[in-house]
């Protein structure tokens, strides 16, 4: 008796034999249809994001491209004369504005933004550099439209009443854009710093170096990399900004003179005149949105390749 | 050996300075839009349509419309970026060529200026596919957007799911989809809604590609196919135009609310993200 | 009478490039416990996950040989093996709730394999835990989540979530290696009792447990299972040199 329970399914088995019941047997079944059929969709969505990427590529380069063949490449980027009622499409003028406006917020917002980003991690209790870190995230959620904002109501007439000029300037544009490219430096170049392994700091400390010795001598070129790759980023978010810089630089369609005169982005010329251009007008717009492209894809590839170098120097 | 003391506390008094005036920026900021715009803002503000292009009346029509045009993105946006990281994490190959492209992809999106949108959505959904200006045009321009976000963080929030979840749920005779629907996703929600809040974030703040796909018709929308103008881009007409300083300071006012709100939330279910990875 | 509930036929598993076990065979008794001992590294791990195909979730595994379950092989092209891990549970080193209730966690298996009828679920949680031992402690709050639970409860939990599925064998993979000497007592307690009714291989890094607990061992080194036999057997008499040495603790 025992046994016979010991050995259930054999009895089972046998006692199926016997009376003939067809004994369970493990199904096989092809893969459900219904799993097949989500991971297709899925698969599906992922590929939006590139068709999103194709579709965005070709529609802006279609729409801008045969402008550019009609006044020549060379016209297009280094014509100063940008004037669709006389039919003469140069971007150089806008060009040299978002140049001139992005390298003059960076000129000061970098060395800032580092400092601070190394105040957060080394220097600051961590209490505070939490909180910092929380206070540049709510910066860098403020919309762009609220900054210009500010700048038009607060910077152009501070710079208006007391260095002359009516205010709307290159300068307004590099405060503006400036801060608004902090919240990218810092919370990058911060990340990176904190992720340098602690034994680097150790070792150089227990050498004899000061703190302020380990982080120039040991910590900063660890974190070199990332701290290139936060200048690139806020470097693109400053070339591309639009609203901010629209509402305070005056776009004036003249090459800046002084850091107190009127200029003109690409991006504003865009915003500006989308509304009412039509035919040529219009295309040249879309050529210039082209070379906005342009010029973030590259310096996507710059951040790619600074974040392989890093890779590298850190093996 | 002093002056180098007095150097190190000299560099450390800078570097406190710096942290310093990245608070000051910010405080000045919200306090003087604060201070400017608290005074402008009654019910009547928020409740009531603009009249005379906005110079008089309130800001309720925007609002309405900021709303519409963000839940409609969301709808376009989370389901294809949910989607598109649970391929990526759980059934796409590490390093397969179509990942690696996805990915790539992602990262080029979220780096292209907001006025390139703005060109593509207006040469694509508003002319191409004859939307107009309009609620759809804007959300599928802001979907794409908001895109590498939500697939980023819900990647994030996936991969943060202990590998044990899913070898114990396939050991049980679950199926894969089984697994992920019941027990990796539910896991991965707050970090999920960390995506969604932010991208709520971008969508009330976004001016540029909204002026050029959605419009800036003051009425109240209807349908899909409607303009409508959202809060940001009343605020850069009023401003511009110098139509009323006052409704663009209530209006910047109620904006920097809204993105503290949404930025207390944010960091709210980051710290339950944290938390529910804790746990484990 | 015995009943031949598993066979392992010529099992040969690579990782990659790497080949974790060379040609594997053993035969595996209905309601027995069979454990597999050996040194870190051997491959116990390895080949149990073989028997529930678990193996195969890791990219770039590639698994030779084959294994009956019931006369049936297992690695066969259009083989069901969500089917097959319903009959074959496994019991993980470490005890991996999910972020659920205890009620929740011990029903997620039979609701995935479509029962629905809450009486019914109930009637299965409560046998389920009872037969893994945990009912006493918890029916009281089988609403709470099943993290806050101690480790031994953890483990014991996860038994009873798979007791839940009905299986016919269960897969232990060291489930008391993260556990205290008295939740490992009550463990090896509780797997007494489950022999009763279930076909047991377990992995245990613990030789008086091996003794205590099984009726077959299989010693395995650097992927060959080098000794199978009962464990009274392999234990007071080991046929290989290299198995009295491992079990005397010469080893290395
Ligand atoms: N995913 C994997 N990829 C590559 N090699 C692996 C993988 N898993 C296991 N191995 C290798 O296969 C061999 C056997 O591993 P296995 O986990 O089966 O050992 P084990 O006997 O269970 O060891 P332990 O007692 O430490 O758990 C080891 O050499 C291990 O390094
Ligand atoms: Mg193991």
């Amino acid at each position: 008796m025992g046994k016979y329970i010991e050995d259930g399914l054999t009895a089972y088995r046998m006692k199926a034999k016997s009376e003939k019941i067809s004994v369970p047997r493990p199904h096989r079944i092809k893969p459900l249809n219904l799993e097949r059929g989500i991971e297709w969709l899925l698969k599906l969505s992922a590929a939006i994001a590139i068709l999103a990427i194709v579709l965005i590529t070709v529609f802006i380069f279609a729409r801008g491209i045969p402008l550019i063949f009609k006044t020549g490449l060379i016209d297009f980027i280094f014509n100063l004369k940008w004037s669709p009622s006389h039919g003469s499409y140069g971007i150089a003028t806008m060009l040299v504005g978002s140049l001139v406006i992005t390298l003059s917020s960076l000129i000061w917002a970098v060395p800032l933004g580092i400092l601070s980003a190394i105040f957060m991690a080394e220097v600051a209790p961590s209490r505070i550099g939490n909180l910092l870190g929380r206070l540049v995230e709510l910066l860098a959620g403020i919309p762009s439209v609220v900054f210009g904002f500010f700048g038009l109501i607060v910077i152009v007439p501070f710079i208006r009443s007391h260095l002359g000029g009516n205010g709307m300037s290159v300068l307004a544009g590099a405060i503006i854009l400036g801060i608004m490219i902090l919240p990218t430096i810092i919370s990058i170049s911060r990340d990176s710093i904190l992720t340098v392994p602690k034994e680097y700091k150790e070792g150089s400390l227990a050498l004899g170096a000061t703190h302020i010795q380990s982080i120039s001598g040991v910590i900063l070129p660890a974190a070199r990399s990332g701290i290139i790759t936060a200048v690139v980023l806020g470097m693109g978010r400053a070339i591309g900004e639009t609203m901010a810089v629209v509402m305070v630089t005056g776009n004036s369609t003249i090459i800046p003179g002084s850091i107190l005169s009127p200029v003109r982005t690409m991006t504003s010329n865009i915003v500006l005149e989308m509304g009412y251009a039509a035919g040529d007008h219009q295309a040249a717009l879309f050529a210039t949105g082209a070379v906005l492209f342009i010029f973030i894809v590259i310096l996507n590839l710059v951040v790619s390749f600074s974040i392989k170098a890093g890779k590298n120097y850190a093996n | 050996m002093l002056t180098n003391n007095t150097r190190e506390k000299l560099i450390k008094a800078f570097l406190w300075l710096s942290g310093l005036i990245i608070v000051a920026i910010l405080f000045i900021i919200i306090a003087y839009i604060a201070i400017k715009g608290v005074s402008a803002i009654n019910l009547d503000f928020i409740l009531e349509a603009p009249r005379r292009a906005g110079k008089e009346g309130g800001i309720w029509t925007t609002i309405v419309s900021t709303v519409y045009l963000t839940l409609v993105s969301l709808l376009i946006a989370v389901p294809i970026g949910v989607g598109s990281a649970i391929h990526l994490e759980e059934y796409a190959l590490r390093r397969s060529w179509f990942a690696n492209l996805v990915n790539l992809t992602a990262e080029t999106l979220a780096g292209i200026p907001s006025i390139v949108f703005g060109l593509f959505g207006f040469v694509f959904f508003v002319i191409f596919l004859q939307m107009g200006w309009s609620i759809i045009s804007g959300s599928l321009t802001m979907a794409i957007m908001i895109l590498p976000t939500i697939t980023r963080t819900a990647q994030e929030a996936i991969l943060a799911v202990p590998a044990e979840y899913r070898e114990n749920s396939l050991a049980l005779g679950a199926s894969k989809w089984q697994t992920i629907s019941r027990v990796v996703l539910p896991s991965a929600v707050p970090g999920i809604i960390t995506g969604i809040i932010l991208s709520i974030g971008r969508a009330v703040g976004e001016t540029a590609a909204l002026i050029l796909t959605a419009g800036s018709s003051l009425g109240m929308p209807g349908g899909l196919l409607d303009p409508a103008r959202t809060m940001s881009v009343h605020l850069y007409i009023l401003a511009m135009e110098g139509i009323s300083m006052d409704r663009a300071f209530g209006t910047a006012f109620l904006i920097i609310v809204l993105i503290v709100i949404i930025n207390y939330l944010a960091n709210l279910s980051l710290c339950r993200m944290s938390q529910v990875s804790r746990q484990i | 009478m015995k009943y031949l509930k598993l066979k392992s036929e010529n099992i040969k598993v690579f990782y990659k490039d790497f080949q974790a076990l060379y040609d594997v065979n053993m035969d595996i008794q209905e309601k027995r416990v069979t454990a597999l001992i050996g040194p870190s590294g051997c491959g116990k791990s390895t080949f149990l996950r073989t028997i529930n195909r678990l193996n195969e979730l890791i990219e770039g595994t590639r698994t030779e040989g084959q294994i009956y379950l019931d006369e049936e092989p297992i690695y066969e092209k259009d083989r069901d093996v969500v089917g097959l891990r319903r009959k074959v549970g496994m019991v993980f080193q470490k005890p991996s709730v999910f972020p659920m209730s205890i009620y929740e966690n011990v029903a997620y298996g039979p609701r995935i394999h479509g029962i629905k009828d809450r009486n019914r679920l109930s009637e299965i949680v409560e046998r389920s835990l009872k037969a893994a031992n945990l009912w006493n402690e918890i029916s009281d709050r089988l609403n709470s989540p099943a993290a806050r639970l101690s480790g031994g409860q953890q483990q014991r939990l996860v038994i009873a979530r798979v007791l839940a599925v009905e299986p016919e064998v269960i897969l232990m993979d060291e489930p008391a290696s993260a556990l205290d000497p008295i939740s490992t007592s009550r463990l090896e307690d509780l797997i007494g009792e489950l022999k009763k009714n279930y076909t047991i291989v377990i992995v245990t890094h613990n030789m008086q447990q091996a003794a205590r607990i099984s009726d077959y061992t299989g010693f395995f080194l650097n992927g060959h299972l080098v000794e199978f036999s009962r464990t009274d057997e392999l234990f007071v008499n080991p046929r290989d040199k290299r198995t009295e040495d491992y079990i005397t603790g010469r080893f290395g």
